[in-house]
C-alpha cells in the first residue's frame, strides 16, 4: 500500500499528512529528507531546505512548508514518479523580513493557511501571489500547529495555549484562548475530530493527551498521561473517529481505542421516525457520548497500544489511510503498520 | 591550503599532506567553515574582515570543497547501515550478560550476525547503486564504497570465528570452509560457465571448478559436476568411480552429530591411508585431471603450489591445506601454518593491508586488527562496531591505551564524533556516547551546546537530550540562545518563555524590564496573550512578578475595577516592588483614578501615594533618578526639555493628589 515516490532517498523525518479533502482513497506516501537539497529530481532547482512539513492536497499536489519561511506547492507527475515546482510562496513567515520556520499548514483548497515560529498566521490561495491574509501579531510565542475548517483556524503555541481565530472577521485579535492549567507546557500538535468539529486532541512537551471541548471555558476537558517525552502528532481516524494515534519522541506510536463500549457513529444524528429532519445542532446528549469527552472521568474505557516496538528513534510525524499507519522516525526510516485493528 | 589529514598521521610522524587550491584570489587570504563529516567550504577572504576596504576580487569568487578521508555519511545507503545498526549496538549493551559463559555466546553470536546481515544487505545495495549509478564519479564512488564493504565483510567474519564463536575444542576448520565459501564464489562462477556451455567438459574453467570445489571442501559440488565428463562410463569401475567414491566417503568433522575427535581422527586417517594407496597403485595415472584431485585428497603440498592460481590467496590456500593436511586443527595453531602459504605467494613483503589485519587476527593480535583496520578502511563504523562485540565477549579486557580510556571507548568516541556533525544522525552519536563510561559524558556536552539549532524544534530535541542525562547548565544555555535569538527578532514573548522554561531569572527579569521600556516608549504592551495568563510562573523574579501586576492593574482599569486597580497599583508602590525608575509612570497612571468622578483613594492611599512623590522629587532632585546610580551614565543624563516635562508632571500629579486628598477627607467626613 504504500508508494514511496522513487526520487526521493526514503531518509524523511516528515511524512506528509496525506489529507483527504474530497473523501478519496490514495494509498501515497511522500517523503522528504531532514534536509533535501535538489534531491527533489531533475525537475526542482536546488534548494536548501533544513526542515520540512508538508500536506497533501490533491491527489498531485503536494504542500511543502520549510525552515526557511518558504511555502510550495509540489505538483507529482504520477507517471514518471517526479515532483515539479507548482508555486512558491516566498518567505511568508520572517523576522524582519529574514525568513524563519514554518512550523505547520493546513488546508482546505484552495485556501492555505500556515503558521511558523514568528507567531504569524498566513493565508493563502493557490494562483494567487500574495497571501490573502496575514495576522502578523497572531501570537507572541511560536505557533506550532493550526487546522483549518471553513473559516476557523484553530493554533497551538510553545506556551500552551490553544486559540481560535475567524477569517470573517477583520480583527486580528482570536475569537478565543484556551489555556492549559498549571504549567505552560508547550503544545506542538493537534488534531479535530472528524465528525464533531468542537473536539479537539493536543499533544506537547510532556507526551500528554489533551482533549478540549470548544464550547466550553478555557480548560481542556480531559488530560491523558500518555508518553514518556514529547508527543510531535496525534492523528483521528479519519473515517473512525473512535480511534486516535499519537507518536512521541521517545520512540512510540500509540493506538488509542475508545470504541470499547460505545459506538459512535460519524453521523451526527441518527433520523427517527419521530424526528424526520434532524436538526443540524449536536443534541446534547451526544455531548455526553462523546467518548472522548468522557475519557478521564473513568466512565470510559481506553485501550491503548503501541504499535511501534523495538524503536529507539524520535517518532516525528504519522499518517493513516484506511487500516495502515505510516511514520517516519529519526532513524531516517518508515515504518508501514498494516492492518491495524479497527472496528 | 594545508588540509591536515586525520590525527592518526601525526601520530605516526607523518608529515601533514598539503594541498594547492589553484585560486587566484586566495592570495587575499582564507576563510573556511566545517561542513559535515571531513569536509571544509573554503573561500577566498580578507582577514581580518575590514570595513569599506574592497576585496579587489573580479568577477565572481567561488567556494572550493576540501574533503578527505570518507564522506560516508553523506551516502544515503551507509546512513542506512548507521541507523540499523545503530538499534542492533543498543540492544547489545542492554543485553545482560547470564550468569554462565556458556549460555552467552549463542546471543553475542546473533549479535555478530545481525550485524554481518545489515553489511551484507548494505553491500549489496551498493553494489546495485554502482550498477544503476548515472555518471562515472558516482559509479566510482560506489565501486570504492563496495571494496570497502567487502574487506569489512570478510574481516568481521574470520572474528567472528575465531573470537566470538569460539567453539569448545576450538576445532574451527568447518567455519573456515563455510567462510572461504561464502566470499569466494569463483567456483560457483566457473561452474556455472561450464555448465551453461555447449560441451561443459571441455570448457576451460570446468577442471578449474571442480578444483576449487574440492579445494573447499565441497565434494557434492565436484562430483555433480564430475558426473558431467561423458568419459565417465556409469557401468564400469574405472578411475570415475573410484575417485567418486573417494569424495563421496570423505568424512567431515562437525560439532553436532556427538562425533568425538579422536573418533573422527581415526575415520580420516583410515579414508586418507585409502586415498593414498590408490594414488600409489596408479589408478588415476591415466587421467592427469583425475591424478590431481587425488593429490589434493591426499594432502599433498606440492599440489596446492600447483594450483595457488586458483586459490588466489594465501588466506584460501590456507584453509584448503588444512582441510587435507591437518583438519583437527585448533584456532590457536592456525598461526603455524601461515607462513608456508604466505611464501608461496611471495611472501610477507608484497603482503596487502588486509592481508596483515586477516593474519594479525589469526596471530589473536585483536590490538593490530583494530589498528590496521582503522587506518585501511577509514571508516570508524566498523572498528568501533566490532571492538565493542569484542569487548563484550570479554576479548578487549587487556588492551589498555596510554592515550586515555580503553580502546573501544576510544573508538566510539571517534565514530560518534564523526556523527555529530550530521544534520540527521547526531542523534545516534548522542547515543553512542552514552555508553562511553568515562569520557562520554564531557563529549556530549560539549556537542550539545554546540549544535546547529536552525529551528525550535531541533531545539526542543536537543534540550530533551540535556534533560535525559540531566546537564542543567548546558538546557539552560541551550534555552538562553534561543532566548538571545527571539530577543533579536524582536519577539519578546518568545524569548520570554524561553527563559520561563529554563527558569532564568536574570534573563526574564532584563526581559520584564524591556516589556516596561516598551510600555513607557509606546504606551501599550505586546505579548499580551503571554503576559495575562502568565500565572504562577511570574514569581520567577521580582520584576517579573512586577510586569504582570502591573499588567494585570491595565486589565482592571479597563474593566473599570477601578478600586481593586487603585489597591493594586498602592500595593505595588509601597511594597516597593515597582522598580524607583517605573514610580512615575505609576503615579501618572494614578492620575485617571485621582480625577475620576467617585472618590477611590482614601485620605491614607493618599497619603501614601503623597509619600512615594516626595520620594521620587528628592531623588530627581538628587539627579539620580531615572537614569542609574553612576557617575559614568553621563549621555543617559535627562536633557534639560525632558527635565521640564518630569518637573512638569510631578506638579501634575501633585495637584491631582492634593485634590484628591480635599474630596477623601470630605468624603470620609461626611460618612461619619
Amino acid at each position: 500500500m504504500s508508494d514511496v515516490i522513487g526520487e526521493i532517498p526514503v531518509n524523511a523525518m516528515w511524512v506528509l499528512s496525506s489529507e483527504n479533502p474530497f473523501g478519496r482513497c490514495r494509498s501515497q506516501v511522500v517523503t522528504f529528507p531532514a534536509r533535501a537539497s535538489g534531491l527533489l529530481g531533475g525537475e526542482v532547482p536546488v534548494r536548501e531546505f533544513y526542515h520540512l512539513y508538508g500536506a497533501f492536497l490533491d491527489y498531485d499536489k503536494i504542500l511543502a512548508a520549510s525552515s526557511t519561511g518558504n511555502v510550495t506547492l509540489y505538483k507529482h507527475h504520477h507517471n514518471s514518479q517526479t515532483l515539479s515546482v507548482g508555486q512558491t510562496w516566498d518567505s511568508l513567515h520572517h523576522h524582519n523580513g529574514k525568513g524563519c520556520p514554518c512550523t505547520g499548514l493546513a488546508a482546505t483548497l484552495p485556501d492555505i493557511v500556515t503558521v511558523g515560529e514568528d507567531g504569524r498566521i498566513n493565508v493563502v490561495r493557490v494562483d494567487h501571489r500574495a497571501p490573502i491574509r496575514t495576522i502578523d501579531n497572531a501570537d507572541s510565542c511560536t505557533l506550532n500547529a493550526v487546522s483549518l475548517k471553513a473559516f476557523e483556524v484553530i493554533t497551538v503555541n510553545s506556551t500552551g495555549q490553544l486559540k481560535v481565530f475567524d477569517l470573517r472577521r477583520p480583527s486580528s485579535e482570536p475569537t478565543r484562548i484556551f489555556l492549559l492549567s498549571g504549567d505552560r507546557i508547550p503544545l506542538h500538535c493537534l488534531d479535530k475530530h472528524p465528525g464533531q468539529p468542537h473536539i479537539v486532541a493536543t499533544g506537547g512537551q510532556d507526551g500528554s493527551l489533551y482533549m478540549w471541548d470548544l464550547r466550553q471555558e478555557r480548560h481542556p476537558v480531559s488530560a491523558m498521561d500518555a508518553h514518556a517525552w514529547d508527543m510531535w502528532e496525534v492523528l483521528f481516524h479519519p473515517t473512525h473517529p473512535d480511534h486516535l494515534f499519537s507518536c512521541s519522541q521517545d520512540g512510540s506510536l500509540w493506538h488509542w481505542d475508545v470504541s470499547m463500549t460505545t459506538a459512535t457513529p460519524l453521523a451526527m444524528a441518527t433520523p427517527t421516525a419521530s424526528t424526520p429532519f434532524p436538526s443540524r445542532m449536536p443534541a446534547t446528549s451526544q455531548t455526553q457520548t462523546s467518548p472522548w469527552l468522557l475519557a478521564k472521568s473513568g466512565k470510559q474505557k481506553v485501550e491503548v497500544s503501541n504499535l511501534l516496538l523495538d524503536n529507539i528513534m524520535s517518532v516525528n510525524s504519522l499518517d493513516i489511510v484506511g487500516k495502515s499507519v505510516v511514520c517516519g522516525t529519526d532513524a531516517e526510516a518508515i515504518y508501514v503498520i498494516r492492518n491495524i485493528n479497527i472496528r | 591550503m594545508a588540509a591536515n589529514g586525520m590525527e592518526e598521521d601525526f601520530d605516526d610522524g607523518e608529515q601533514p599532506e598539503i594541498t594547492t587550491i589553484g585560486d587566484p584570489h586566495m592570495r587575499l587570504g582564507i576563510s573556511a567553515q566545517w561542513g559535515s563529516g571531513n569536509q571544509l567550504a573554503v573561500h577566498a577572504a580578507l582577514h581580518p574582515p575590514q570595513e569599506g576596504v574592497s576585496s579587489g576580487i573580479q568577477g565572481s569568487p567561488w567556494v572550493h570543497e576540501v574533503r578527505w578521508g570518507t564522506q560516508e555519511v553523506n551516502n544515503p545507503i551507509v546512513r542506512k547501515l548507521i541507523n540499523e545498526t545503530h538499534g542492533t549496538f543498543v540492544a547489545l549493551q542492554h543485553h545482560q550478560p547470564d550468569t554462565t559463559t556458556t549460555n552467552r555466546k549463542p546471543q553475542l553470536v546473533t549479535f555478530s550476525r545481525n550485524y554481518r546481515s545489515v553489511i551484507r544487505a548494505c553491500l549489496l545495495q551498493l553494489k546495485q547503486a554502482e550498477e544503476s549509478a548515472r555518471d562515472q564519479a558516482t559509479a566510482v564512488e560506489y565501486c570504492e564504497q563496495v571494496e570497502v564493504y567487502n574487506m569489512v565483510e570478510l574481516i568481521w567474519s574470520l572474528c567472528e570465528i575465531l573470537f566470538v564463536e569460539s567453539l569448545p575444542g576450538g576445532v574451527v576448520l568447518a567455519q573456515l570452509l563455510d567462510w572461504v565459501k561464502w566470499h569466494f564464489n569463483d567456483a560457483d562462477v566457473y561452474a556455472r560457465e561450464a555448465t551453461t556451455s555447449d560441451n561443459p567438459h571441455v570448457h576451460d574453467h570446468y577442471w578449474s571448478a571442480i578444483y576449487l570445489y574440492v579445494l573447499q571442501g565441497r565434494s557434492d559440488e565436484a562430483r555433480k559436476l564430475l558426473s558431467l565428463d561423458p568419459n565417465r562410463n556409469m557401468d564400469v569401475y574405472d578411475e570415475y568411480a573410484s575417485i567418486d567414491e573417494l569424495l563421496r566417503k570423505m568424512p567431515f568433522f562437525t560439532l553436532y552429530t556427538g562425533q568425538s575427535l579422536a573418533e573422527f581422527d581415526m575415520k580420516w586417517r583410515h579414508w586418507q591411508d585409502e586415498c593414498r594407496r590408490r594414488y600409489s597403485e596408479g589408478e588415476f595415472n591415466t587421467n592427469k585431471n583425475l591424478e590431481t584431485i587425488c593429490r589434493i585428497l591426499c594432502g599433498d603440498e606440492d599440489v596446492f603450489l600447483d594450483l595457488k592460481d586458483l586459490t588466489e590467496t594465501w588466506y584460501q590456500m590456507l584453509v584448503s591445506k588444512l582441510l587435507y593436511c591437518n583438519p583437527t586443527v585448533k584456532a590457536f595453531d592456525l598461526q603455524y601454518h601461515v607462513k608456508a602459504c604466505v611464501d608461496a605467494y611471495d611472501g610477507h613483503a608484497t603482503l596487502e593491508p588486509l592481508d596483515n589485519i586477516l593474519l594479525a587476527a589469526i596471530e589473536f593480535d585483536l590490538h593490530q586488527v583494530i589498528k590496521e583496520s582503522s587506518s585501511l578502511l577509514g571508516n570508524w563504523w566498523f572498528v568501533a562496531h566490532l571492538a565493542d562485540l569484542l569487548f563484550q565477549c570479554g576479548q578487549l579486557e587487556s588492551h589498555s591505551l596510554n592515550y586515555g580510556s580503553n580502546l573501544r571507548e576510544f573508538l566510539l568516541l571517534d565514530y560518534a564524533s564523526s556523527l555529530m556533525s550530521h544534520p540527521s544522525l547526531w542523534q545516534v552519536g548522542v547515543s553512542y556516547l552514552d555508553y562511553c563510561p568515562e569520557f562520554g559524558r564531557h563529549y556530549l556536552e560539549f556537542y550539545l551546546e554546540r549544535l546547529p539549532l536552525q529551528t525550535e524544534q531541533k531545539a526542543l530535541k536537543v534540550l530533551r537530550e540535556c534533560e535525559k542525562r540531566d546537564m542543567k547548565d548546558i538546557s539552560h544555555s541551550i534555552c538562553k540562545v534561543m532566548g538571545v535569538r527571539a530577543l533579536r527578532n524582536e519577539r519578546l514573548g518568545s524569548a520570554l518563555s524561553w527563559a520561563l522554561r529554563s527558569k532564568d531569572a536574570s534573563f526574564a527579569t532584563f526581559l520584564a524590564d524591556r516589556f516596561l521600556s516598551e510600555y513607557s516608549s509606546k504606551g501599550g504592551f505586546s505579548s499580551l496573550d503571554l503576559l495575562d495568563n502568565l500565572g504562577t510562573a511570574m514569581v520567577l523574579s521580582d520584576r517579573l512578578t512586577f510586569l504582570g501586576k502591573y499588567r494585570e492593574f491595565h486589565r482592571l482599569h479597563e474593566e473599570r475595577e477601578f478600586k481593586s486597580a487603585a489597591n493594586l497599583l498602592l500595593q505595588l508602590l509601597t511594597n516597593r516592588m515597582a522598580p524607583k525608575k517605573f514610580w512615575l509612570t505609576l503615579l501618572t497612571d494614578a492620575l485617571p483614578l485621582l480625577e475620576s468622578e467617585e472618590v477611590i483613594f482614601s485620605t491614607q492611599q493618599t497619603y501614601e501615594l503623597m509619600n512615594c512623590l516626595e520620594d521620587i522629587s528628592l531623588s530627581f532632585r538628587s539627579s539620580t533618578y531615572l537614569h542609574g546610580d553612576t557617575a559614568d551614565d553621563a549621555q543617559l543624563k535627562p536633557t534639560k526639555g525632558q527635565q521640564e516635562v518630569e518637573k512638569q508632571k510631578l506638579d501634575l500629579i501633585r495637584l491631582a493628589l492634593a485634590r484628591n486628598l480635599a474630596r477623601a477627607i470630605l468624603t470620609e467626613g461626611s460618612l461619619e
